[in-house]
């Protein structure tokens, strides 16, 4: 990277909350500092001035679910020197990826009058289905902390320092009793990645899988000792069928409790 | 007979995906369209089958710069559809979680959303270079409410502490202590940006709208009350659908919600500020008083104003609640499911947000149903563009996009939230 040049940075939106790219402008005390380092060249939310690509480095928010979007990721992709997705929907296609399980038809239906003006695909996928991704973020939401972390490894040519483990490794690093084993609430957290820092065991309840499956997770192990502790099929089922839903590990466990 | 068009593709500094069309024939409007393209997520279908106690999380998820409305809206809709009453100082700390939603809101919408409009400039980041002092104080303004959301919901963006009945646990008095101070610095700044925002330069563009927001009888509205507007509609939220409806039209995927009777309506900022202004604190009803804003507003450019002085309320507001604040025995009221029907309406900062749920005895979620705020005044949004553009049709063409993105971000429109579930172009034939 030619050092007198500021790196141009990119902020793509797909099917999402939005949540995700408002961690960035939610970086209060660091914004106007990574201003300083980063052209921020294309970032709709927050810019109504757009500069041309290539980008140096792509942030990608949301999922794909319609035609046009599968293309535009292409596009995307074509500017971008190094593309990230942030968040659970780019990196696992997110809670609409609840469609994935049952008929997009008869979803239309139930929230629209007129289902024929409405175009969508059968599925919500991830962005790294479609395009080659260099790096996915984790969580819904993702951790500030994190994407800074992420951005600085980028534009410093390093390894970003996202540890794959669970949020069990967290909970013990801050000395909170084990919600599972000491209060018997189900928890989530053996299997799920780490990044929150164990937020939910800290407020006296289970983790429910924002940040997706960790690292080779034993999730039927785990739903047998949420089993012991009383929860049925359904609530099982449930359980891995939220915001990281169409991750694989989740997404075969819980179709293991289907009916 | 000169035609030509505005088009707005990629709509800028809102949330989410929307574009503009403005067609023009000579000096006429001919058709105006506000388009969402956000794609459509679902959420009232995928609802179906969940548990009651899983909305809140779920709808957290509608909306990453309005959470804690959809926790709100919906924990309400469901303690009302399973007869619990959350009271006491539980529903004092459900309230200031609101605070820090709408000081952190305001602030993002009020600097970084509006303002760079009035000023000229394409963004926060460009005033930054030309005035650091102003976008450092909106910064830590918006840093005090995200902060006072961490505080009680755990994180700023999809909290995880609020549950049906209450919360997963509660705060001791202490530790509310350091965040206090930061409110009295936050109601200080929010009082400097009132007077700092009423003295941009506003177009005349005084319009009649039929305002409706939340009433209550001692406070200014956050999470109950009756439903009015200014055209006499006194109803309990319970009623709500007797008197909205939601339309779906070709061009959006967002539901447009139109009063049965007279059509379009007006949610947000200035329909609470009319409707309630007695209700506001002292230091907000004051400062209106000192800028000269008048009891009514009806020009939608000056909603940042009543978002600045909505603000001083908030800060205002959470520091009474910390005040008063002792810590509940238990973090929640058991809430056992029955069968039935749960309405919900609560204000988000940028308007009147609706939820109703139909559960079964073991609290299986069986019909949802969710109106934003963007969807209620997504009609206003397009008869404001039609007038303001046949006002204004000699404006270049640069400068009449431009105005008609500022009119649209008058609203703080959230399209995320719209589309159950916006694009702009200007075209002169």
């Amino acid at each position: 990277m030619d050092r007198n040049r500021k790196p141009k940075l990119a902020v793509w939106k797909f099917s999402s909350c939005d949540g995700c790219q408002l961690s960035l402008l939610d970086c209060e005390d660091e914004l106007l500092a990574v201003a300083e380092h980063i052209e921020i060249a294309n970032f709709p939310e927050a810019s109504r001035a757009v500069a041309k690509g290539p980008y140096d480095v792509s942030l990608v928010e949301g999922s794909i679910t319609t035609s046009h979007d599968a293309e535009r990721i292409h596009q995307v992709r074509q500017q971008s020197k190094v593309l990230i997705t942030i968040g659970a929907c780019a990196t696992a296609g997110g809670i609409q990826a609840l469609r994935n399980f049952k008929d997009v038809k008869e979803f239309t239906s139930i929230v629209y009058a007129n289902p024929q003006y409405i175009e969508t695909l059968n599925k919500s996928t991830p962005i790294a289905d479609h395009v080659f991704v260099d790096f996915e973020l984790r969580g819904c939401p993702i951790s500030k902390h994190q994407l800074v972390e992420v951005l600085s490894a980028y534009l410093n040519g390093r390894k970003p320092n996202v540890p794959p483990y669970s949020v069990c490794m967290e909970c013990k690093r801050l000395g909170t009793p084990c919600v599972m084993v000491a209060g018997g609430t189900p928890c989530l957290g053996p299997v799920t990645q780490a990044g929150c820092n164990a937020l939910c065991p800290s407020y006296n309840r289970g983790c429910f899988g924002c940040f997706g499956p960790k690292e080779m997770p034993n999730t039927s192990s785990l739903s047998e000792w949420w089993t012991k502790l009383g929860v049925d099929n359904d609530g099982i089922l449930r359980a891995f069928r939220t915001y990281n839903a169409y991750a694989e590990p989740f997404r075969k466990e819980s179709e293991a409790h289907e009916e | 007979m000169k035609s030509r068009s505005i088009k707005v593709d990629y709509l800028a500094r809102v949330e989410g995906e929307g574009a503009l069309l403005v067609k023009i024939r000579g000096k006429e409007v001919t058709d105006v369209k506000f388009r969402i393209f956000e794609p459509p997520r679902f959420f009232e279908a995928f609802l179906r089958g969940r548990n009651f106690t899983e909305a809140p999380d779920i709808t957290a998820r509608i909306c990453g710069i309005c959470p804690v409305a959809y926790q709100m809206s919906s924990i309400h809709a469901m303690e009302d559809a399973c007869g619990v009453s959350v009271t006491g100082q539980l529903r004092a700390l459900r309230r200031l979680l609101y605070c820090g939603e709408w000081i952190e809101s305001h602030a993002l919408h009020v600097y970084m959303l509006h303002a760079p409009d009035f000023l000229g400039y394409a963004d926060a980041i460009q005033i930054a270079k030309d005035h650091p002092a102003v976008v450092h104080k909106a910064l830590q303004l918006k840093k005090v409410g995200n902060d006072l959301v961490t505080l009680i919901g755990g994180r700023e963006i999809h909290p995880i502490n609020v549950r049906v009945g209450g919360f997963y646990k509660v705060p001791r008095k202490a530790d509310l202590a350091p965040i206090a101070e930061r409110l009295k610095w936050a109601r200080d700044a929010a009082l400097e940006t009132v007077r700092w925002v009423a003295t941009l330069k506003f177009p005349d563009f005084e319009q009649d709208y039929e305002f409706v927001a939340l009433t209550h009888p001692d406070e200014y509205p956050f999470n109950e009350g009756r439903l009015i507007s200014n055209r006499g509609m006194n109803i309990a939220v319970r009623e709500y659908e007797e008197h909205f409806m939601e339309e779906h039209v070709k061009h959006s995927n967002a539901l447009h919600s139109v009063h049965k009777e007279r059509g379009s309506y007006h949610v947000g900022p200035l329909a609470r500020y009319n409707l309630n202004f007695e209700k506001l604190s002292p230091s907000a009803k004051q400062v209106a008083k000192d800028v000269g804003l008048g009891l009514v507003v009806r020009n939608p450019f000056k909603s940042i104003i009543v978002r600045s002085i909505e603000t001083v309320h908030a800060c205002e507001e959470a520091l009474r609640i910390i005040d008063q604040y002792e810590m509940p025995e238990r973090p929640f009221v058991d809430v056992k499911p029955r069968a039935g029907v749960g309405c919900g309406c609560t204000e988000a900062p940028r308007g009147m947000l609706y939820h109703r749920y139909r559960i079964d005895d073991d609290g299986i979620i069986l019909e949802a149903k969710i109106v934003p705020p963007t969807s209620q005044n997504q009609k206003t949004i397009e008869s404001d563009l039609r007038r303001y553009v046949e006002r204004n049709v000699d404006l270049n063409q640069e400068q009449l996009t431009w105005q008609c993105e500022q009119a649209v971000r008058n609203y703080d429109p959230c399209i995320s939230c719209a589309t159950h579930f916006l694009k702009l172009e200007i075209d002169r034939e």
